[in-house]
């Protein structure tokens, strides 16, 4: 059996690295007029290359291990915290953060550190309020929690429902960044480059589970906060560490001079402001792939401490790019012929604003460093699409097969047979979808993945753990009026009704920037009402068994533990 | 099994007492975070003027830019001052509540 998975495997590495040099042989050949593609970068598919193999290698040791169900969802609980605080940095250090935020920072300075504080502050709330109750009540998904005391089948249904849902989102939006960012970085052709990211992602999540998941994302992070630092450090030492004469040459060099020094029109209004904070602070609380770390390590201290370390490092990693992006203000406007489209500053940048930290990585390290941070952006997204495929798997097989189809009767070996299949079809069906949704504007989708979940998982999951009241009728309804007002209101809001379906400007009916503020209240609203009102016996047995369920979330009394999970 | 001892372990006051401990903990750690970024949102959307001003005569860091890197700083202290209180203070209380519930 082990032989066979090895073989397989290296067969997948010939595959992969076959793909990798077609690819780019097919690029480079490719006419470059009709796209913004560069010219293949050699550097940096071979640092990619590296970063595949050493993947690859810790994916066959990882098969080694992965033999239960409880060994492919969480690693058997066997991971550190210090571990899983690296790897969820890493899940949550996307490529969207870094390239994003650096960029932000590059075309408006300030406004750049407010976007990175909304995607920080989540994580001291998600730390006091539901981190050790999470592991505590927790086996492998986050249904398991919210279904704790309730009826299994409508619970389940929903939080599928809700798991499936965000990682579609956040899925389209990751491969089609991956093919837009590949085209620019390596120079390889779009459908190459989300087809090498699925194929890869299966390999990983196939063979090597929750175990080779979170050591790419392990190694994938600190890869991140090594390169960030250093460029970080490389824009300082040209200001003698003084931030005072970086923010003077920034002022003085870049188009809107000053004004780069305030807060500008990120922020409209008050009531968008508070809903994006919002869905910020509390959708990373209801995002599966985030949820399922939680019941990767030991005990409910590991699971503290993952989220101490990853707000530390992710916090670090805010600053970075905040420094970044300021140098990247300084340091490429005074080389226009090297990083503007025809050498001219009024032109933007080659490849566009988002390639702020990657022309700068160019500035301060030359082409080798280039390739090294080309390689860490596409590493993150790859890391990224493995850990929502297997929340993704685990969703179908834990909670619709298992717990709905079998009724909590199937063996783990069945059990991990379907979670393969599923991995293998939402392999396929991403790399479809990516392709698929190449030309669309796809910046909506990420918000759209995190209003979902602050609208429909959070309110559910913080209801069923705090509230003895609820009931399993108030929360599937509250959950799906949440999951169907989220995803209504983005389509009728300005991102979607004017940018994506194309109707003129200002005619939008939903003004604010997400709906998360509307559509959360509204769950919740929904959650206390129903549960309210439902005076049904099963609602009563569901209530009398809220204090044991309060003594195992507090206490860790009867927790899956690393052994016998 | 589990149920008995979860029975002793809600009639054990010391478990009441760790709820009540940590509950009001926890949320007065989460108000301090709400605070300090609804404040500065509130900050943003109403006196946008104010962030904009200089640090002092002549420099042109701003008033914001200290006060946004500060919330970041804020935010990693506080968690990490609430992952170590949980830690060592809570952990020990809830390993003798556990210890004497399966005692008895």
């Amino acid at each position: 059996m082990n032989n066979r998975i090895v073989n397989i495997a290296s067969k997948g590495v010939l595959l992969v690295l076959g793909l990798l040099v077609a690819g780019a042989a097919v690029a480079a050949g490719a006419d470059l007029g009709q796209t913004t593609k560069q010219a293949t970068n050699w550097v940096a598919i071979g640092m990619f290359g590296g970063f595949v193999a050493i993947t690859l290698f810790i994916t066959k040791w990882a098969a080694s291990k992965t033999r239960s169900a409880a060994d492919f969802y969480t690693a058997g609980g066997g991971i550190t915290g210090f571990q899983n605080g690296l790897a969820i940095a890493g899940d949550y250090m996307s490529a969207a953060s870094f390239l994003g935020i650096s960029g932000l920072v590059f075309g408006s300075g300030f406004d750049g550190l407010i976007f990175s504080i909304g995607w920080l502050v989540g994580w001291p709330v998600i730390t006091f309020l539901m981190a050790e109750r999470l592991r505590n009540l927790g086996k492998f998904t986050f249904a398991d929690v919210a279904s704790y005391r309730f009826s299994q089948t409508p619970t389940r249904v929903f939080a599928a429902c809700g798991s499936l849902v965000v990682v579609a989102f956040y899925m389209i939006a990751q491969m089609v960044g991956a093919g837009q960012l590949i085209k620019v970085l390596f120079g390889l052709e779009y459908q190459y480059a989300v087809m090498i990211v699925g194929v890869l992602m299966m390999l990983y999540v196939l063979f090597g589970g929750m175990t080779a998941t979170t050591w790419v994302q392990i190694i994938k992070a600190c890869m991140l906060l090594v390169g960030a630092t250093f460029m970080a450090l490389a824009v300082l030492y040209q200001f003698h560490f003084n931030p005072e004469e970086l923010f003077a040459k920034a002022v003085e060099l870049h188009s809107k001079h000053g004004a780069i020094m305030a807060p500008g029109g990120l922020i409209k209004d008050p009531v968008s402001a508070i809903s994006v904070g919002m869905a910020l602070m509390f959708g990373k609380a209801g995002l599966p792939h985030i949820l399922m770390r939680f019941f990767t390590v030991p005990s409910a201290k590991e699971a503290r401490k993952s989220v101490g370390w990853a707000t530390t490092w992710i916090g670090y990693f805010y600053i970075l790019t905040f420094i970044i992006g300021f140098g990247a203000i300084v340091l490429l406007t005074q080389d226009p012929t090297s990083y503007y489209v025809d050498g001219d500053l009024a032109k933007g940048l080659k490849g566009g604003g988002n390639m702020a930290a990657i022309h700068l990585a160019n500035a301060v390290g030359g082409n080798v460093f280039l390739g090294f941070i080309s390689a860490v952006a596409f590493a993150t997204i790859l890391a990224v699409v493995a850990g929502l495929t297997l929340s993704g798997a685990s969703a179908v097989s834990h909670d619709l097969y298992a717990t709905v189809f079998k009724k909590g009767k199937a063996d783990s070996a069945s059990e991990l047979r379907v979670s393969k299949i599923t991995t293998i079809c939402l392999g396929i069906v991403a790399v479809f979808l990516g392709i698929a949704f190449e030309k669309e504007n796809v910046a909506y989708m990420v918000m759209l993945a995190f209003a979902i979940a602050c609208s429909a998982n959070f309110p559910v999951l913080f209801m069923s753990v705090l509230w003895k009241d609820c009931t399993t009728k108030g929360a599937v309804a509250g959950g799906f009026v949440g999951l169907i007002s989220s995803v209504g209101l983005t389509v009728v809001s300005a991102s979607v009704w004017e940018a994506v379906l194309k109707h003129p400007a200002g005619s939008a009916l939903f003004p604010y920037s997400s709906p998360a503020l509307f559509s959360m209240t509204a769950a919740f609203v929904t959650i206390y009402l129903v549960s309210k009102f439902d005076n049904s016996r099963q609602a009563q047995l569901e209530r009398s068994l809220f204090p044991a369920q309060k003594v195992r979330s507090e206490t860790g009394l009867g927790a899956a533990t690393s052994s016998g999970h | 099994m589990v149920d008995e001892v979860a029975a002793r372990v809600e009639a054990n006051p010391k478990y009441h007492k760790l709820v009540g401990i940590r509950s009001s903990y926890s949320i007065i750690m989460t108000i301090c975070v709400m605070v300090v970024y609804y404040g500065y949102i509130l900050l943003i959307a109403f006196n946008k003027e104010w962030l904009g001003t200089k640090l002092a005569a002549g420099m042109t860091t701003s008033v914001g830019i200290p006060l946004g890197v500060g919330v970041i700083v804020i935010t990693i202290i506080l968690t990490n001052l609430y992952v170590r209180r949980a830690n060592t203070e809570f952990d020990t209380l809830n390993a003798e509540i556990i210890k004497e519930a399966n005692k008895k």
